[in-house]
């Protein structure tokens, strides 16, 4: 039997040459008997012992090797700290803080101090860092101690969720700013009309009057602005089911914005039977931004041409071109911001609100669909709307 | 870095770029704290600052004892002793740096009327290029990177420059407005400052790349 350990046959061998050895010399056969009874007694007890249990190979439940194929696809960054070096760094942490920092101390990898403290605690912890691979991120670094010199040490970037937490403060800054711009101007002309009964001339005072009109406007056309942007992102998950024919609609809204005088500026070029899916008067409204902007910002007397066709992609593609001065490069990623102007003191001349384009590209995307602004400096800008049609697949 | 036969040594080196990268991560956020506390006025944490060098001293020395006892102890060769001997004088060097920020925070409760002096934000901006070789010249040397080190070295160019236009800017203000002066020179002197860390981040730059290769960089502008 293997699993009794050491072989039993050469001990009853050795007794059975013992004890022939002493009936040669001539021992009593009692004491003979009896010692090898003691003898045989004794390996019979031995081997009859249960096997001692078959001890595993120290399993190390942290075996390293082991966690590191299990971390080392994951896209957080996560390191195993060993007496205070770095043993292991999945691929997202060597990517973040490089492919040296294995092996080296993890202050190597994390000199910034609130990073040490947390890894100099005793028991693990977490903590925000601002500034740890690069100026102004901002990590949140959970440490999990496992036994007393591992520790595993996990980085989530919050950079992005800090940045939107400033969106929204920065928003309601601007928002306000906005409001109090208009209401100042009113507050101050209806005050001075109030104190100097008689002393302004009636000229002056129509002056006052009329701007106190035309802020009043600019406020009523900002909070209305304010609320149909808030009323579009609120619906923003639900797609419009009303079917609309998008050229009559163009047609209507584009003389809408111009207004009288200006319509005689644009041009169209509008392909008929195009329907989508979509909320007539977002629609609407998304043709007036866009023309009322071109318009505005397209020079005195430049021609606005509206178009309206099929792409490829079964989509239907609105486009506006104006022929005013363009806008530089690096403002246009930044348009549909809110309040974002490219230049502040035309812009609030000119009436904007600030939001005509954000507006656009909500209901753009409500419409799921996609907004494109191409600009060359000098010759006019050109913003198009891409919204699936209705028969699309169909056809 | 290959492994060496005898694992302290190994153990040593590492805990000897653990302690200056910890000096180095301190030193870092000194100069972005002093530089925030004098753009604010903030002297709460300008007090910060002038205590946290207080801790990158004991680092240094820290540091110093344990270079002395691995060249007395292991008595290392080729890279592993041009290793240790650049840990002791980055030490040094970085050890500097935090003593600038230091500076600059002392010098936030002399600046009256912050809100007026333009002059501030040239300075903010020198501060941000010098803070940033100093963060990029530490990753260099957590990485034993020579090219790093070198686009470092380049960089000091730009504080040099900002440092000429802020002492005009500053001068030319001094005439302006007279009674501002004594407030405008601490800003000459805080300028002073932040251009000699840039200079001592060059330093390391030049020691990380002789670290890593076995000699300095070529000197380029003369």
């Amino acid at each position: 039997m293997d699993q009794t350990g050491p072989h039993t046959w050469p001990s009853y061998l050795l007794c059975a040459a013992t004890l022939i050895v002493m009936g040669i010399a001539g021992v009593d056969a009692w004491v003979i008997a009896a010692s090898g009874l003691v003898w045989i007694g004794s390996i019979w007890i031995l081997t009859l012992r249960p096997p001692p249990p078959q001890v595993a190979p120290q399993q190390d439940p942290f075996r390293t090797d082991k966690m590191s194929e299990l971390i080392e696809f994951s896209g957080t960054p996560i390191l195993l700290v060993d007496h205070g070096r770095i043993s292991v760094a999945n691929r997202a942490a060597r990517k973040l803080l490089g492919k040296h920092i294995v092996g080296q101390d993890m202050r190597v990898a994390f000199r910034h101090p609130e990073a040490i403290r947390l890894l100099d605690k005793q028991n693990g912890g977490f903590t925000q860092i601002v500034g740890l691979v690069r100026r102004r991120d901002v990590w949140r670094m959970n440490r999990k101690v496992l036994s007393d010199n591992l520790s595993v040490v996990e980085l989530l970037n919050q950079t992005a969720e800090v940045d939107i937490a400033r969106a929204h403060t920065d928003f309601v800054a601007n928002a306000s700013h906005e409001l109090r711009t208009p209401l100042a101007s009113i507050i101050g002309y209806v005050e001075t009309l109030q104190e100097s009964d008689t002393k302004v001339a009636e000229a002056t005072k129509h002056k006052f009057l009329s701007t106190i009109l035309a802020e009043a406007n600019r406020l009523q056309s900002l909070v209305s602005d304010l609320m149909s942007l808030s009323r579009i992102e609120a619906e923003k998950h639900e797609q419009p089911r009303e079917r609309v024919d998008l050229k009559p609609l163009i047609e209507t809204a584009s003389r809408d914005a111009a207004g009288l005088e200006r319509v005689p500026r644009l041009t169209f070029n509008l392909a008929a039977g195009l329907t989508v899916l979509g909320d007539q008067r977002q629609l609407e409204q998304l043709v007036r931004n866009l023309v009322d902007n071109a318009l505005k910002y397209g020079g005195p007397d430049g021609a606005v041409n509206v178009s309206l066709s099929r792409t490829d992609n079964d989509e239907a593609l609105i486009s506006v071109a104006d022929q005013g001065e363009g806008i530089p490069a690096e403002h246009i990623p930044h348009l549909t911001r809110r309040f974002y102007r490219t230049d502040p003191g035309r812009s609030r001349a000119s009436g904007g609100t600030g939001l005509g384009l954000a507006i656009v590209k909500h209901i753009v995307e409500r419409h799921r669909g996609r907004l494109d602004i191409a600009s060359q400096q000098g010759q006019g800008t050109v913003v198009s709307a891409r919204i699936p049609l209705v028969d699309g697949k169909a056809s | 870095m290959n492994e060496h036969t005898v694992k302290a040594f190994d153990e040593d080196i590492t805990r000897l770029r653990g302690l200056i990268a910890e000096m180095g991560g301190l030193s870092e956020l000194s100069i972005h704290e002093a530089l925030d506390a004098l753009i604010r006025g903030d002297e709460e944490l300008a007090a910060g600052v002038i205590k946290r060098d207080k801790k990158i001293d004991a680092l240094e020395a820290e540091v110093d004892k344990l270079a002395i006892r691995i060249i007395a102890l292991r008595a290392p060769m080729a890279d592993d002793l041009r290793e240790v001997i650049a840990a002791l004088k980055i030490a040094g060097v970085v050890e500097r740096i935090g003593d600038y920020s230091k500076n600059i925070a002392k010098r936030v409760s002399d600046i009256e009327d912050r809100k007026k002096f333009e002059p501030l934000t040239l300075l903010a901006a020198m501060g941000e290029v010098a803070s940033e070789m100093v963060h990029d010249v530490l990753t260099a040397y957590a990485a034993r990177d020579p090219v790093l080190a070198k686009e470092v070295i380049a960089t000091d160019e730009k504080v040099d420059a900002f440092y000429n236009s802020i002492f005009r800017n500053v001068v030319s203000y001094m005439v302006e407005n007279p009674a501002t002066i004594s407030s405008a020179a601490q800003l000459l002197f805080i300028a002073r400052n932040i251009e000699r860390i840039g200079d001592h981040a060059t330093n390391v730059a030049e020691m990380v790349h002789f670290a890593a290769t076995g000699f300095y960089p070529p000197d380029e502008d003369s």
